[in-house]
């Protein structure tokens, strides 16, 4: 180590400190809790330690562990950590310019973990995000999932899977986005013959694989894109898949059905059109929702109904910013817009939450508040779907990442001279928080 | 009992789209928004030959027998998108609908939204389903002098036909919008910097000498010998009317340094301007105040890059605090949403510092003023057009839905919406 003993000593202090926040039980009080795992409770208790949700109730019904930290919730709506199943935010890349299908990119290696949109992210109450590269390609690369943090580097947000792996999906895209100049595709049957091409060379890459039998001198040479490809196939992966049209997410169904992949459509601003096709299918959608419709050709028919009227043929339905193109800080708009144009309130906060975390096969951690699940929750001034309602605090395992009443976190909150300013972005945090949270459970999440 | 009412007042509204303008008709609201003095609890409004004749307690207007009927929880004037492009940024984004940016010179004033709007793109009505009834409406804030604005009702028949004003500010742009290497998608680097002007100091230089070629060109058409005079030029002439305040610039400006090259501008030339967009205002809200301009700010949920980095929510209210006049503004987006609603974007000012009176205002009466349509609009008064936006909620609510919009006294269902 290079440090000088003053900061070692100063991380020392700072690690052990995060570590007793750890500890220590906290009980939110007062507040009307929206769980979605079960009905609203009018006064609830919700008490987190080491990161997990330890209790919920009705205040009167449940006890404070003694030495707990009060939080007052009264007066409060307090809910799950909102998750976004498709944004941008930390400037994250994918595949270049050079050919329509590379899967072997990852946004891993491209995310600025301190940019100001991470931070903007949580003032809007966001805890989870499937953060993707663009939608320029038919396979543009790897997705994370992250969990938002205090951050200094990428790896303090990843989410460690049972195997170690980080969390994440593959994206893909279909339409005009990935048709481009060669050496992309110039029609939509190219695209869906390239990626089929692309799907047989994975499935003769893992048969080779599989006829090895663990020999070395049999294995085929790596090849990164198809290894990632072999985890979409085995359904370690799930395919996140711009799609627009109604024709498209027709397609993207047929290739999911022939290569028996688990894929989620993104967008499908015609989805209304092929409701009943979807739900047949058994795939789950992520809806964007557009103040106005068109833009590009693809999303001359997008409508606000089309939530509505997936839920009601029975689809499990998200919402995602896309962010930039929604602002994170209002990711709340979304459902409300969903439920003005008929969905029910229920499946509205649902989609911000555990249907979300179902899209991204984590819903065994996330997405609502239940004993055992991660202590990620958000307390806002009213009703969820409000547009006088603010968020209030941003908590991610058990620690508050964001506090409307701290005037720099207020910055990122609503803007002002240098909420642009990704290198203002502090730091709560000396050492990663997810080895934090792994000391304190005592091992792998 | 009220919600059998507004679902009867909706299903009217949706059985019968259009309605010959000389109907006479009653609208019975919970709650009247006249922005004319206080609101009024279960009020009527009057409307006759499109105009509003009557307005009170139901108690005190008596609504005659032949009248058509509509109810709604909330009753507000149309509302007025003091800045638009819809019209000219049409719903696809196709080069055959985008007439909002045209692109071979910096500086075209000569350029008149009246002669490219298309008062039958679907996003016409698209904002009129929201209650929006007025726009002011023209090129994008994309070069340094884009074009002229018009003022016109979202009627959705003819530019001429549904124009108030056909010329009513002429669009400046400075900072990188109005730079020529703002060309090109944001984060690709720009178009090409050989094209003036490339940078904000030679922008405003370019400008000031085409300001002093319009006052010399003013002053030679005045001369005695008509044989020197020169021709006609309607680039100069457009200019000289934001010289004679007629025809103000819509100056659209971000950052503070930009604010600040706009007042300096207005001052040294005399120039009546209005300042657009903002961003940057809490920095300079003194030198802002001072001049006495007034302000249509960004849409408060505009995209958070480039000039408009540090834009905020608050913004509206500051100004509107430091006793600023202020309108709000859709603007205009190159992708999606392509458009905005300005109800949405007054929303947000609301619920962050505005506050629901003067969030109402900034798309009503004080946008009329600003535009010099109050005579006409913006307030719901005897002898006004009969512009109204009916809700079943708080207008400003996400799940409120417009449910009729009436445009000198035809009423609209795009909705609800």
């Amino acid at each position: 180590m290079l440090l000088r003993p003053s900061l070692q000593l100063a991380l020392f202090a700072s690690l052990a400190a995060a570590l007793c926040a750890q500890d220590k039980p906290l009980a939110i009080v007062g507040a009307k809790i929206i769980p979605i795992a079960g009905e609203p409770i009018a006064r609830g208790t919700l008490i987190v330690q080491h990161g997990k949700i330890l209790a919920i109730g009705s205040a009167e019904t449940i006890a404070l562990p003694p030495g707990a930290d009060l939080i007052d919730g009264s007066g409060k709506v307090l809910m799950p950590g909102l998750i976004d199943s498709h944004s941008h935010i930390g400037a994250g890349t994918g595949g270049d310019g050079s050919g329509p299908i590379q899967p072997d990119a990852r946004v891993l290696d491209s995310l600025d973990a301190r940019d100001a949109s991470i931070q903007k992210a949580r003032a809007g109450g966001i805890t989870a995000v499937n953060v993707m590269p663009g939608s320029g390609h038919l396979i543009s690369g790897q997705t994370l999932y992250l969990k938002l943090r205090e951050a200094r580097t990428i790896d303090d947000l990843l989410i460690k899977l049972p195997d170690g792996t980080n969390a994440g999906g593959l994206k893909m895209a279909n339409g005009t986005n990935s048709i481009r100049a060669t050496p992309f595709p110039g029609t939509r049957a190219k695209s869906a013959a390239l990626v089929r091409e692309q799907y047989i060379k994975a499935e003769e890459y893992r048969e080779k694989i599989t006829r090895a039998k663990g020999d070395p001198d049999k294995m085929p040479a790596r090849d990164l894109g198809l290894e990632e490809l072999v985890e979409v196939l085995e359904g370690k992966r799930i395919v996140q898949n711009h799609t627009h049209r109604h024709d498209d997410i027709l397609t993207v169904l047929r290739l999911s059905k022939e290569f028996g992949f688990k894929v989620v459509l993104h967008h499908v601003s015609e989805g209304w059109k092929v409701a009943d096709e979807i739900a047949a299918a058994h795939v789950a959608c992520s809806v964007i929702m557009i103040d106005s419709p068109g833009g590009k050709l693809e999303t001359r028919e997008a409508d606000w109904r089309t939530p509505a009227i997936l839920e009601k043929a029975g689809v499990l339905v998200g919402f995602h910013t896309d962010d930039p193109i929604c602002d994170s800080r209002r990711f709340l708009r979304t459902p409300a817009l969903a439920v003005r144009a008929g969905m029910s309130r229920k499946g509205a906060l649902e989609a911000v939450t555990i249907a979300n975390a179902k899209i991204l096969g984590l819903d065994a951690r996330i997405g609502s508040l239940e004993v055992g699940k991660d202590a990620d929750f958000v307390l806002l001034s009213a009703d969820p779907l409000s547009v006088y309602t603010h968020v209030e605090q941003t908590w991610v395992e058990g620690r508050k990442v964001f506090d409307l009443s701290n005037p720099h976190d207020h910055l990122y909150a609503v803007g002002g001279d240098g909420a642009g300013d990704p290198r203002r972005a502090h730091l709560c945090c000396f050492t990663s928080a997810w080895d934090l949270i792994a000391d304190a459970n005592g091992g792998a999440q | 009992m009220k919600n059998v009412i507004r679902i009867l007042a909706l299903f009217v509204l949706a059985s019968s789209p259009l309605i010959v303008r000389a109907e006479n008709i009653a609208i019975v609201g919970d709650t009247i928004y006249t922005m004319n003095g206080n609101p009024i609890k279960n009020g009527v409004v009057l409307v006759s030959d499109g105009k509003i004749s009557a307005i009170g307690p139901a108690d005190s207007v008596k609504i005659p027998a032949d009248c058509r009927v509509l109810k709604a929880a909330v009753v507000t004037p149309g509302l007025i998108d003091a800045h638009a492009t819809v019209g000219l940024s049409g719903l696809l984004n196709q080069p055959q609908d985008q007439d909002m940016w045209e692109k071979s010179a910096p500086m075209q004033p000569e350029l008149r939204a009246i002669d490219a709007y298309n008062a039958k793109d679907t996003l016409v009505s698209w904002v009129r389903s929201f209650g929006v009834t007025t726009v002011n409406t023209g090129h994008a804030p994309t070069a340094l002098i884009s074009g002229q604005t018009m003022i016109a009702k979202t009627l959705g028949r003819t530019a001429d036909e549904d124009v108030i004003n056909p010329a009513a500010m002429t669009s400046v742009t400075l900072g990188r919008n109005g730079l020529t290497f703002a060309e090109g998608p944001p984060g690709s680097g720009g178009g090409s910097a050989a094209k003036p002007p490339g940078t904000r100091a030679k922008a405003v230089a370019m400008l000031r000498a085409e300001i002093i070629r319009a006052q010399e060109y003013a002053h030679k058409r005045e001369g005695k010998d008509e044989s020197k005079r020169p021709g006609r030029d309607l680039r100069l002439e457009a200019i000289l009317r934001a010289i004679d305040g007629s025809q103000p610039f819509l100056v659209t400006v971000n950052r503070q340094q930009d604010i600040l090259s706009a007042l300096r501008l207005a001052k040294e030339f005399n120039l009546k301007i209005i300042l657009d967009g903002c961003a940057d205002a809490p920095l300079v809200l003194d030198e802002i105040k001072a001049s006495g301009f007034p302000v249509i700010v960004h849409p408060t949920m505009q995209r958070t890059y480039e000039d408009m980095e540090n834009l905020s929510v608050e913004t509206a209210g500051k100004l509107h605090a430091a006793g600023i006049p202020i309108a709000m503004q859709s603007s205009y987006e190159g992708y999606v949403p392509k458009t905005r609603i300005v109800l949405f974007e007054a929303a947000v000012a609301a619920a962050n510092g505005l506050g629901f009176d003067a969030a109402l205002a900034s798309i009503t009466i004080d946008a009329a003023k600003l535009l010099g349509i109050a005579d006409r609009t913006g307030s719901l008064q005897p002898g006004k057009d009969a512009d109204l936006a009916l809700y079943d909620g708080d207008p400003f609510e996400y799940t409120s839905h417009c449910v009729g919009t009436l445009i000198n006294g035809q009423v609209f269902a795009d909705g609800p919406h």
